[in-house]
């Protein structure tokens, strides 16, 4: 991959192999998929026009750990009296429209893979090198995007702690030890992407 | 005869303000962390360093206080940015 610069007339780009390209999109497409279950789930609500504004939502935070990180509480429940309830009805306003976001944030970055080159279906050899070039509404997306899929990778590969990351990257299981490098991998894409927008 | 009944609300916000907590986790970038908080609030390198730093090494830090409407909004900006935060009463907190 080349990191990510601003250019003089404007867009900041990179470009990404092939198989780096197909990989951010599987792993970005897996949390689409995730984030969308959740909102499907509720969508025989008795209020049709609470759903079409996003309201009517889940009171309860997801089971999927993976879900839970993205769509945290907003209240906490030791906090004071009443902050459990608060929390339930803050979700059931907004939990929806969270979720409506994160699906479009994933989904510009999608795009713009697909723009820059992106082949759908199985990478072959002959793939070309992906070049995306980003407006500023798309890096607020690419930022967003990026950080929901090292969010997932990191609660997948059990990273709770600064230790767990160093731990899992040098893990004996072939599996872990491989899914680490690629979440390493996406921390310095969106690095690359922090530091060209000084 | 009316009589005016205080705003509740206003009471709350001047007595009882909310505050807008940012907590610690071992994923998000330093960096990027530091942007949100200069993108987002519009604060300073400088003060976006400082709460960033104080996240990182506290395990939280204040990032806004004001009306509970506003620090819903900040919350939920938060979470889209996958940032973890809460709100919180301020004298709770």
């Amino acid at each position: 991959m080349k990191p990510f610069k601003k250019r003089r007339r404007g867009g900041t780009t990179a470009t990404f192999e092939a198989a780096e390209a197909h990989l951010l999109a599987s792993l970005t497409s897996q949390v689409v998929e995730l984030l969308r279950d959740r909102n499907a789930a509720g969508e025989s609500d008795p209020d049709p026009l609470a759903v079409q504004l996003g309201l009517g939502g889940p009171a309860e935070p997801p089971e999927d750990p993976v879900l839970r990180r993205l769509l945290p509480d907003a209240y906490r429940a030791e906090s004071f009296r009443g902050a459990d309830e608060d929390a339930a009805d803050f979700r059931r306003l907004t939990e929806r429209s969270l979720t409506s976001l994160k699906v479009q944030n994933a989904e510009t970055l999608l795009a713009s893979l697909i723009t820059g080159g992106l082949t759908p279906g199985l990478p072959t050899e002959d793939d070309p090198q992906v070049e995306v070039e980003l407006d500023a509404a798309e890096v607020q997306a690419w930022l967003k995007a990026l950080t929901d899929v090292r969010l997932s990778l990191a609660v997948r590969l059990g990273i709770e702690t600064d230790e767990d990351a160093q731990l899992v990257a040098h893990s004996d299981d072939e599996a872990t030890a491989a899914m680490a490098e690629i979440y390493d991998w996406l921390g310095y894409v969106q690095e690359s992407l922090v530091v060209s927008l000084d | 005869m009316e009589i005016e009944q205080p705003d509740v609300d206003d009471v709350v916000q001047l007595e009882d303000p909310w505050v807008t907590i940012v907590w610690n986790d071992p994923v998000n970038l330093m960096s990027y962390v530091a942007y949100v908080f200069r993108n987002y609030f519009g604060y300073t390198e400088e003060k976006a360093h400082e709460l960033m730093m104080a996240v990182h090494t506290d395990g939280r830090a204040i990032v806004s206080s004001g009306s509970r409407e506003q620090m819903e909004r900040h919350v939920q900006a938060m979470h889209e940015y996958g940032l973890w935060a809460t709100l919180d009463r301020s004298d709770a907190a």
